[in-house]
C-alpha cells in the first residue's frame, strides 16, 4: 500500500514549490466580483437617477427652454400658451375671472369647488380659453432662464409642480420628511431598543423563542399592507383620541413607520445587546447590581455602537418609505410645525407624482432630483454617523 | 478561639442530574487568606461562586445544604441575593473591566448604590485604586477606557472595583492564571495586605501560589473536600494521600 503513495519528499525545492489552485482563485475572484458588483449597482443607480435631473443643472440654456416649450404644447397641458397673467401676485392690479383663478387665491373671492382641487383646474381654464398670443413668446423668453427659476423655486415653500407657473419649493417636503422621521423615530426607536433589552436581558428562553421571531415577523409585512392598516383603523382610532381635524397627518404616517421600523432596529439591538460578553453583566452582578441596573448601565452602554447602527437603519427605512407616506400622510405639503397637519414627503412625492408627468419636462426632472437628494442624504447620514457620532458616543459611555 | 466568618453544611450542587458538589463541609476563618486548590473540573470555582449566589445565574442549577456567612443562611427564601454580592465581593479569572473609563469601573459600584456626591465618589475612587496598588499608574488618565490598560492593570483595576463597595468578603478565581509573574506578585501582595480587613477566599491551580499567599487551604477532588487545614500542614505532613499526591505532582 505504501508503495503507491510518494514518500513525502522533505524540504526540497520542488515540494516548496507555488502551487496555482484554481478552484480556489476562480472561487475567490467570484465572491469578489459580487461585492464589487453590489457596489457599482448602487453607483450605477443614482448615476442614472441623477442623469435624468441633470436638465436642472444646464443653467440658462436653450436645451431648457426647449422642452420647457415642449412640454407646454403637449396636449395635456390645457393652459397650452403659459399665461403670465395667472400669477397669484399679479391678480390684485387686474381684474380676472373667477375661473382663471387658481386654487390658491379662492380665499379672496367665492369660487366654486371645482376650482378648489388642483388636479382639476386646468379643466376648467379649457372652457374659458382667455389666453392670448401676444404673450407666448414672453412667456418662452422666461423659460430660457428655466434652470435658474426652477432652482429659485426650490427654497421656497409651495409645492405647485402642475401649473403655468410651476413652483418646485422642496423645503415644504423636506420639512414634511423630517417630521415624519422624527415622529416615527420617537415611537420606533424606544420600543425597539427596550423590547430588544427585554428579550436580551430579563426574558426567559422559551420567552425570547416566542417573542423575537414575532417581532422579526412585522419586518415580512408589506409596506402597503401597513399603510392600508393605518389608513381604515389608526387614523380614525387617533383622530377619536386627539380630536384633530385631518384625518391622516404627520402623526399618523409616523406611527405607521415606526410599525415598519420597529422590527429593524429591534433585530439588530437585539443581536448588539446578546453580543455583549456575559463577563460585563457576570462582574456588575458581582458587585450587587440588579438585574435592572445591569441592563441599563452596563448591556445598554457596551452596545452603543451596534444599537447605534440598528437606529440609523431604522431612519434610512422611514427616510425613503414611499407607500406608507403615500396612504396616510394626508399628501399635502404644508409648512407647519404641527404634528397632525398632513404633510408631503419626498418620497411620496416621487411615487404619487412620476406616472403622471411628461417625460423629459422640469417636473419630471425635478422628481428625479429629488430622488438623488434621498440619495445623497441618506449617504451622508450614514458617513456623519460613521465617522463623527459613532466615535463620540463610544467616548462617551466606554471612555477614550 | 479563630472567629469563623462562613460555615458551610452538607453543601451539595446539581447541574441538573449532575451532583458538582457532594456534601461539602467547612468553616472559612475571618481575615484570612483560604486556598482552594484542586486539579481542573473538581468543583473548587463552583464552590467559590456559591458562596455569592453567582451560579444563581444557570438556570439548571440546584443547590442542597447550608451556607451560614456570620450565621446567616444565604440560600434563605427571605435573603436578597443582590445584598449578598455587595457584601460578597468577586473577582473573576479572566479581567472583566467595564468598556467604560478607568473612573467609571471604579464608580460604578458605588453609584449604583446611590451616591450621588462627586467628591465623595472621587475619594472612593482614589482610596479603591491605592488599596489596589494601581492609583499611581492610572492617576493621570482616570478618563481613558479601561480597556486600554494591560492586563495585570486590569485585573488590580478589577480589584480596586470589587474594594469601592466595601464588602466583607472577596472571591478571587485564579486572579492571577493570566498574568506575566510581575503582575502575579503584585496581586500576591495585594492579597496579603488585603486581609488585613477583609475574608479572602481564593481559587489557584498554582502551589506556590497557595503556599506562599493563603493561611488555609482546601483541596477538592471530583467534588468532594478531600482536605483542609492550615496551609503549612497541608503542604508539609497532609492527613490524605490524594493530597499529598497532588500537591508532590504526581496527578493533576
Amino acid at each position: 500500500m505504501n508503495s503507491q503513495f510518494p514518500v513525502n519528499p522533505s524540504f526540497t525545492k520542488e515540494s516548496l514549490k507555488k502551487q496555482f489552485r484554481l478552484s480556489e482563485f476562480l472561487a475567490e475572484k467570484i465572491i469578489s466580483s459580487v461585492a464589487f458588483l453590489s457596489i457599482a449597482i448602487i453607483f450605477l443607480i443614482f448615476i442614472f437617477v441623477f442623469k435624468e435631473s441633470l436638465p436642472l443643472f444646464s443653467f440658462g440654456s436653450d436645451a431648457k427652454a426647449k422642452t420647457e416649450i415642449q412640454g407646454t404644447a403637449k396636449p395635456e397641458s390645457y393652459g397650452g400658451t403659459t399665461t403670465e397673467e395667472l400669477k397669484p401676485e399679479s391678480y390684485g392690479s387686474e381684474p380676472v375671472s373667477n375661473a382663471d383663478l387658481k386654487p390658491e387665491t379662492y380665499g379672496s373671492d367665492p369660487v366654486s369647488t371645482e376650482d378648489l382641487k388642483p388636479e382639476t383646474y386646468g379643466d376648467v381654464k379649457a372652457e374659458t380659453p382667455e389666453t392670448t398670443a401676444t404673450e407666448t413668446p414672453e412667456a418662452v423668453s422666461e423659460n430660457n432662464e428655466g434652470a435658474d427659476k426652477t432652482w429659485s423655486t426650490f427654497f421656497t415653500t409651495e409645492w405647485v409642480p402642475v401649473s403655468e407657473n410651476p413652483r418646485f419649493g422642496l423645503i415644504g417636503l423636506l420639512i414634511g420628511t423630517l417630521k415624519v422621521t422624527v415622529i416615527a423615530m420617537l415611537i420606533a426607536g424606544p420600543l425597539a431598543i427596550l423590547a430588544a433589552l427585554y428579550t436580551s436581558c430579563f426574558a426567559s428562553k422559551r420567552a425570547k423563542e416566542i417573542i423575537k421571531p414575532i417581532i422579526e415577523m412585522l419586518a415580512a409585512f408589506p409596506s402597503v399592507v401597513i399603510g392600508f392598516f393605518a389608513l381604515m383603523v389608526l387614523a380614525t382610532f387617533f383622530q377619536s383620541i386627539f380630536g384633530y381635524e385631518s384625518r391622516l397627518n404627520a402623526f399618523i404616517g409616523g406611527v405607521a413607520m415606526a410599525l415598519a421600523a420597529i422590527p429593524i432596529i429591534y433585530t439588530i439591538s437585539e443581536d448588539a445587546l446578546s453580543a455583549v460578553p456575559k463577563t460585563f453583566t457576570e462582574a456588575s452582578l458581582a458587585l450587587g447590581a440588579s438585574k435592572w441596573q445591569t441592563a441599563f448601565f452596563v448591556t445598554l452602554p457596551a452596545a452603543t455602537p451596534g444599537i447605534f447602527a440598528a437606529l440609523l437603519l431604522g431612519v434610512g427605512r422611514v427616510f425613503g418609505e414611499t407607500m406608507i407616506a403615500l396612504m396616510a400622510t394626508g399628501n399635502a405639503a404644508l409648512l407647519s410645525s404641527n404634528p397632525f397637519e398632513s404633510v408631503r414627503t419626498f418620497a411620496a412625492t416621487i411615487g404619487s407624482e412620476m406616472a403622471e408627468t411628461v417625460f423629459g419636462e422640469t417636473h419630471y426632472s425635478v422628481l428625479f432630483f429629488i430622488g438623488s437628494l434621498l440619495f445623497i442624504f441618506s449617504f451622508a447620514l450614514n458617513a456623519v454617523a460613521e465617522f463623527y457620532v459613532k466615535g463620540k458616543l463610544i467616548k462617551k459611555f466606554q471612555g477614550k | 478561639m479563630k472567629d469563623i466568618k462562613i460555615h458551610v453544611n452538607d453543601l451539595s450542587l446539581y447541574y441538573g442530574e449532575k451532583k458538582a458538589l457532594k456534601e461539602i463541609s467547612m468553616q472559612i476563618p475571618a481575615n484570612k487568606v483560604t486556598a482552594l486548590i484542586g486539579p481542573s473540573g473538581c468543583g473548587k470555582s463552583t464552590f467559590l461562586r456559591c458562596i455569592n449566589r453567582m451560579n444563581d445565574l444557570i438556570p439548571s442549577v440546584r443547590i442542597t445544604g447550608e451556607m451560614l456567612v456570620e450565621g446567616i443562611d444565604i440560600y434563605d427564601k427571605n435573603v436578597d441575593v443582590v445584598n449578598i454580592r455587595k457584601k460578597i465581593g468577586m473577582v473573576f479569572q479572566k479581567s472583566n473591566p467595564f468598556p467604560k473609563s478607568i473612573y467609571e469601573n471604579i464608580a460604578y459600584g458605588p453609584k449604583i448604590n446611590g451616591l450621588k456626591d462627586k467628591t465623595q465618589l472621587d475619594e472612593i475612587v482614589e482610596v479603591s485604586l491605592r488599596q489596589a496598588a494601581i492609583w499611581d499608574e492610572v492617576k493621570d488618565r482616570l478618563g481613558d477606557s479601561a480597556l486600554g490598560l494591560s492586563g495585570g492593570q486590569q485585573q488590580r483595576l478589577c480589584i480596586a472595583r470589587t474594594l469601592a463597595v466595601s464588602p466583607d468578603i472577596i472571591l478571587m478565581d485564579e486572579p492571577a492564571s493570566a498574568l506575566d509573574p510581575i503582575s502575579t506578585s503584585k496581586i500576591e501582595e495585594l492579597v496579603h495586605q488585603l486581609k488585613e480587613q477583609y475574608t479572602i477566599i481564593i481559587v489557584t491551580h498554582n502551589m506556590q501560589q497557595a503556599a506562599r499567599t493563603s493561611d488555609h487551604t482546601a483541596f477538592f477532588y471530583m467534588g468532594e473536600l478531600i482536605e483542609m487545614g492550615k496551609t503549612n500542614t497541608i503542604f508539609t505532613k497532609p492527613l490524605q494521600k490524594q493530597t499529598e499526591d497532588y500537591i508532590t505532582g504526581r496527578f493533576g
